[in-house]
């Protein structure tokens, strides 16, 4: 429970999907990035000049936890907490997790990443991410003056990927 | 304001670092230079593509610019799925770069 005073309690939904085809590999080795800590840690993680990384773990097993928490040159502390739900090995892994700012809690995500043979060779792969972000960390009313046209272009945007 | 700029402005990860920064008050050019390593130029150009994207505006007084998030761009929680989405397009990108290193889909 946050301890903060007078939060405005607010939850905001959102979707997005990224694809990629990725030649030459089957859709086994793309899984496997996704796998290790140490498959991953070469390409998860934000390059090293941006940011230290404070803490990093990965149990991936359904129920398993990974957290990846990390220091920015802005002096910015974010925290991703994940807990695998699914996983068929060289097809989907789908987990849940939070992100905190500043120890702040931000969002509640769940992630689903298929993979799949593409048409043409190669791996085909989908992350779809639905969210819920929570609570603004906003309470300046200023950002919701004319914002509605935005969003509805934003949602029109997302929901095509 | 047209969301590809939106988009190609988050895209950036020195962009959106001045956006984080912003996103917790204004701030003058300086102080948003200080945490990145890049040159004055540099970040000045940054800021034309985040005021071109529509995030972000500026005001001259005096000497010193003083630069914040325009509050009706974009909502915080629109901010935060960009970013989400913009970090993901450039992880899949180091993954294809990544995947590179494994010939033939068998490892080196």
């Amino acid at each position: 429970m946050s301890t903060d005073t007078l939060v405005k309690r607010s939850v905001a939904h959102g979707m997005f999907t990224v694809q990629r085809t990725y030649p030459g590999v089957t859709p086994r080795r793309v899984f496997d990035a996704f796998a290790s800590i140490e498959a991953k840690n070469n390409w998860f993680t934000a390059p090293n000049e941006a940011w230290d990384v404070v803490e990093r773990e990965m149990d991936f097993r359904p129920g398993g936890r990974e957290r990846l928490v990390g220091r920015w040159k802005s002096g910015m502390i974010t925290d991703f907490d994940a807990t695998y739900f699914d996983i068929v090995a060289g097809e989907r892994i789908i987990y849940a997790y939070e992100m905190r700012i500043d120890g702040r809690k931000i969002s509640t995500s769940l992630a689903t990443l298929e993979f799949k043979p593409a048409p043409g060779g190669g791996a085909a792969f989908t992350m779809t991410e639905q969210g819920a972000f929570l609570d603004g960390y906003d309470d300046n009313g200023s950002r919701e003056r004319g914002t509605n046209e935005i969003v509805d272009k934003l949602s029109a945007a997302l929901a095509k990927g | 304001m047209g969301l590809d700029a939106t988009f190609q402005a988050l895209a950036d990860p020195s962009r959106r670092a001045m956006v984080e920064r912003l996103s917790r008050g204004p701030a003058t050019v300086s102080e948003l230079a200080a945490p990145l390593a890049m040159s004055l130029p540099a970040v000045v150009q940054h800021l034309a593509v985040l005021q071109g994207g529509g995030l972000v505006t500026s005001e001259k007084v005096g000497r010193v610019r003083t630069c914040r998030l325009e509050p009706a761009a974009l909502s915080l929680a629109e901010q935060w799925f960009n970013q989400r989405r913009a970090a993901w397009e450039e992880r899949a990108d180091r993954l294809g770069e990544y995947l590179k290193t494994f010939p033939d889909g068998e490892p080196k």
